[in-house]
């Protein structure tokens, strides 16, 4: 597939895969209003707020849970003075919520320097949302000196290797990945024969119909690779998920809301809770981008997944914070 | 009788001056040849930097963001710097050094040890 130089470019190159582009550009521009796109079998249909009111109803079987990423917990340069603020701002927005969701996903960089007290305001913070269960994968940001030890300690009790591991919720399946170790000198994020192996295992007994979600700091499609946005052996890991008639990959990393559909596969990356980022190659580097104050919290954001069990399909709704 | 303290003068500024030569010179030649690598807008400047063996090498991170100075080989290996924090490295052995950042293993650069 060629490069994608834009997010744009990526949301269109889908010619030959069956997918409704119509419907997808169409989801695509009410992104953002807090409209919801649903994936049914390879057609996207979009509903506006009435319906969305009517969905979040969740029947029984139906699950609701939310993605925050990239705390970046101890910045504070310009492009946010106050990430502990913006942070809070989040977690209001989560508790706001129509549906409580059973838990959150941090996709990582949750500190900036790997402090300890950058861990532990992080930890207090979430407690005061209404979601008390939060799974988390590192960031590279994380994982800075010790090689993640301090990370596996807080949170990789009932996790292997560097962390990965998978739970079950209402049918379906979460894998959570770590692609931020043992990086190598030009590469793109990294996931290890270890790691790969164990995912093949994972999903090995599993019915192709139960719905997976895959979580993950850096983005398992290849966004940018100039910038490194991207993994350099995700295409094994996706590999065993061929099978699986609904696949979800979430990741963080690159700070701005992506998304690109391939078959069976809905890649969707996550807004920061600290800071925005630029487009790709719209600027020299990837770094923190400023914007005037009052812009800020309308780049930052959260995402809402709700998994409608008779659709067999997940729902991701982001909204900013402002 | 003026012309003869002009000489004078003429003649103590210019002792002055030898004298004073040798003791610039030697402050300048003394201590390790210096050397910098600035780190901003995830780039490495100069991308290859070629020095005497011996030479002291300061990488300086003027970035918003955190980097690492890591070489391929682990012959020198900073801790994180944060913005404005350095790390500085003796390169007394001849060699290539390959190195990048571990956060942002994209950022690449070079030493060349002479």
């Amino acid at each position: 597939m060629a490069e994608q130089r834009s997010g744009d470019a990526s949301l269109l190159n889908h010619i030959h895969d069956g997918i409704d582009r119509r419907g997808f550009l169409k989801c695509m521009a009410w992104a953002g209003t807090g409209a919801l796109c649903v994936l049914q079998g390879g057609v996207l249909k979009s509903y506006g707020f009435d319906d969305v009111a009517r969905m979040t109803k969740l029947a029984k079987g139906d699950l609701s849970f939310v993605q925050i990423s990239d705390s970046h917990m101890g910045f504070n340069k310009p492009a946010n003075s106050d990430v502990v603020a913006t942070l809070k701002a989040a977690v209001d927005k989560i508790n706001a919520l129509p549906v409580e969701p059973a838990f959150i996903l941090h996709t990582g960089d949750i500190t900036h320097l790997s402090k300890a007290p950058e861990f532990d305001a992080v930890d207090q913070i979430l407690k005061s949302a209404s979601a008390k269960n939060v799974f988390f994968v590192p960031g590279e940001h994380d994982v800075l000196e010790d090689n993640g030890k301090q990370y596996l300690e807080r949170y990789g009790k009932n996790a292997k290797g560097a962390g990965w591991y998978s739970f079950d919720q209402k049918g379906v399946h979460f894998i959570g990945l770590v692609n931020v170790m043992n990086l190598k000198a030009g590469g793109m994020g990294s996931l290890g024969g270890e790691q790969l192996e164990w995912l093949e295992d994972d999903v090995r007994h599993l019915s192709k119909s139960t719905p997976v979600v895959v979580f993950a700091h850096m983005p398992l499609w290849n966004i940018y690779p100039e910038w490194g946005w991207g993994t350099d052996d995700s295409a094994q890991a996706l590999s065993y998920l061929k099978r699986f008639g609904s696949v979800t990959v979430l990741n963080g990393h690159i700070h701005q809301t992506m998304q690109k559909v391939e078959g069976n596969v809905t890649f969707h990356t996550a807004t920061s809770t600290a800071f925005p980022q630029p487009h790709p190659g719209a600027a020299p580097s990837p770094g923190p981008m400023k914007v005037p104050a009052e812009q800020l919290r309308s780049l930052l954001g959260v995402t809402h997944v709700n998994y409608v069990a008779k659709h067999h399909s997940l729902a991701l709704i982001d909204s900013t914070l402002e | 009788m003026k012309n003869t303290r002009w000489w004078v003068s003429l003649a103590a500024t210019l002792l002055t001056g030898l004298i004073a030569l040798p003791f610039v010179e030697k402050s300048v030649a003394a201590g390790p040849a210096v050397a910098e690598v600035k780190i901003d807008n995830f780039i490495f400047t100069p991308a290859t930097l070629t020095v005497k063996a011996g030479t002291r090498i300061t990488w300086t991170n003027a970035d918003d963001i955190p980097h690492t100075v890591v070489s391929d080989d682990q012959t020198f290996k900073s801790k994180v710097l944060d913005t404005n924090e350095t790390f500085t490295f003796n390169a007394d052995k001849p060699g290539t050094y390959s190195y990048f950042c571990s956060v942002h293993p994209k950022m690449t650069g070079k030493v060349i040890v002479q």
